[in-house]
């Protein structure tokens, strides 16, 4: 646990040492902001709550969230730094672990700064609180989610481009499946056991239903079992490739 | 003590390293020598629990580097090849960090200082690793090494890239760790081997093909008990050559043009230098330089790696 919070530090630091954490941040909430208020319809809606500005949250973080979890094991390699870490005491585990909630902390520092969004909604009417921190909630496990795919997608190469594209089309994959117009493409073909599985394996089926302000146990066992898969996937194949 | 069984490690159709075993115990300095790609830093690597051998053991202080890997690495300092580091981290942050995952707090932490100190960093503490020159980074990485006082080091290529002054600062830590140490060096540099080493293992092609002291080496060169000498009058040179040559202990005479130099070279055994100076004394050649050679590394290097 000592392991994990020094590399948890250590990795924080290095997001905030070079201006990629700041331009990333102001990217996020420009963006967020922007989807919000313009393809959101934040005043016409004339309604006190933040559903527009969650619901664009996967497709926002599709292409952020790779940005993030890129460099996480493909720069390791790429600089050889991996071999310096793995020969402290310190398991693989405890590696895997620190980086994914660094970037998990990091993608925390981004969402937290939209606070004033919530204060908007505040001092316009009187939304339900409670709904708005779900939805907080959901949207921090979904970046969870996110990371672990990326982090897995960067072990697998030492270029950090490839880690990006192959993050956004393994998580776009994950947000598909559960995307109305692919589900009924589905559902022609086949049995509905079937399509609901493929369905329930999807992040967005889990984001919305905590999105609607209802945290249910099922959901959060969902991402867990997600990020824990993940990241033992990420262990696995670094226990193989690591010195590639 | 280090104690390799039986290593192998195989990459699709190279063997990179193959059935290496050996042991060392505290006190020794191994030179690791051996041409580009002759398996030292697999080998290394292998021993700092870095990448699993395809088959063999190795233990670091008892402690299996597979089964047992933590304790392993506990008791290893590592310098990767090529000295590797977070570019982006300061160097204090970064030898800051190295001691947290080292567990040196309270008093050990005194440790970080010493090390600063020692490895003369005090100038770059606050410069990013990235910005750093090469002598520097590697600097950096021997502090990163030697950072909990480890019993047994793993040390790959250490002086590459540094300065004489820093060569012979280095070779000076590592003769003080010596003591009570087990120590590895990989290096290409022959004069390291005098300077450091009690013992040399050559390897080539991933298999050892010498194991011995620097000195036993040196006596398998051609050169070992050579006599050269080196004329005060260059007229004499000739007649100087063939009055060597005709010596019987005398194998054969090389004669080095730019420096007028005559080197005989014994036949296998013999001693041959008190033969040559009163072989100069009674033709009446004065004599610049008489000089008894001990062996030439890089020739014996070349002969058994060829
Ligand atoms: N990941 C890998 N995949 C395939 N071959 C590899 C890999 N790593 C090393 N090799 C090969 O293994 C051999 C031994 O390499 P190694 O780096 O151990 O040599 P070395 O003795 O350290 O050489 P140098 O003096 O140049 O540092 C080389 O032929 C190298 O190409
Ligand atoms: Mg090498």
């Amino acid at each position: 646990m000592r392991n994990v919070a020094i590399i948890v530090r250590r990795e924080l630091g290095s997001y905030f040492a070079t201006p990629i954490a700041y331009i990333f941040i102001v990217i996020f909430l420009v963006l967020a902001s922007w989807f919000t208020f313009y393809l959101g319809g934040f005043y016409e809606r004339a309604q006190a709550d933040l559903d527009p500005f969650f619901s664009f949250h996967p497709w926002l973080y599709l292409f952020l969230i790779p940005a993030i979890s890129m460099r996480l094991w493909a720069e390791e390699r790429k600089s050889g730094s991996i071999e310096l870490l793995m020969t402290q005491p310190v398991t693989l585990w405890q590696a895997v672990a620190g980086k994914f909630i660094a970037a998990w902390i990091f993608a925390g520092i981004a969402l937290a700064l939209t606070f004033p969004l919530w204060i908007t909604v505040n001092y316009l009417g009187s939304p339900d609180n409670g709904a708005i921190l779900a939805a907080y909630v959901g949207s921090f496990l979904l970046a969870a989610g996110f990371l672990a795919v990326g982090s897995f997608m960067s072990a697998l190469t030492r270029n950090q481009v490839v880690a990006f594209i192959l993050g956004v089309v393994g998580c776009f994959v994950l947000l598909l499946a559960g995307y109305p117009m692919v589900i009924d493409a589905f559902h022609s073909w086949l049995p509905q056991t079937l399509v609901d599985a493929i369905a329930s394996l999807s992040l967005l089926t889990h984001f919305d239903s905590i999105e609607k302000g209802v945290l249910d146990v099922r959901d959060l066992i969902y991402f867990a079992m997600l990020i824990a898969y993940f990241l033992i996937a990420t262990a696995v194949v670094l226990d193989v490739r690591k010195a590639e | 003590m280090i104690k390799s069984e039986h290593l192998c490690k195989r990459y699709e159709s190279l063997t990179a390293v193959d059935d290496v075993s050996f042991e060392v115990r505290p006190g020794e300095v191994l030179g690791f020598l051996g041409p580009n790609g002759a398996g030292k830093t697999t080998t290394m690597r292998m021993l700092a629990g870095f990448i699993a051998p395809t088959s063999g053991q190795a233990s670091i202080c008892g402690h299996d580097v597979e089964q047992d890997a933590l304790a392993a690495k506990s008791c290893l300092g590592y310098l990767p090849e090529g000295a590797p580091a977070y570019g982006e981290m300061p160097v204090r942050r970064f030898l800051e960090f190295i001691a947290d995952l080292r567990g040196l707090s309270g008093a050990r932490r005194a440790r970080l200082g010493y090390v600063i100190d020692r490895l003369q960093l005090e100038e770059v503490l606050g410069q990013t690793i990235d910005t750093l020159s090469k002598g520097f980074r590697r600097r950096v990485g021997l502090a990163q090494a030697i950072m909990h006082d480890p019993p047994v080091l793993l040390l790959d290529e250490p002086t590459d890239g540094l300065d004489p002054n820093q060569k012979h600062e280095v070779r000076t830590l590592i003769n003080e760790m010596a003591r009570d140490k087990i120590i590895v060096i990989s290096t290409h540099i022959l004069e390291e081997v005098d300077a450091v080493c009690t013992r040399v293992i050559i390897v080539a092609r991933g298999r050892i093909v010498a194991d011995d002291s620097p000195q036993g080496l040196a006596a398998q060169s051609r050169y070992h008990n050579a006599v050269s000498v080196r004329l005060e009058r260059p007229e004499h040179l000739t007649a100087m050559r063939a009055a060597m040559a005709a010596l019987p202990a005398v194998a054969e005479v090389e004669v080095s043009d730019r420096e007028s130099r005559l080197t005989a070279l014994p036949r296998r055994g013999s001693e041959i230098l008190p033969a040559v100076s009163e072989l100069a004394a009674r033709r009446g050649f004065a004599l610049k330089e008489l000089h008894l050679e001990s062996g030439r590394l890089d020739e014996v290097f070349r002969t058994i790696t060829a």
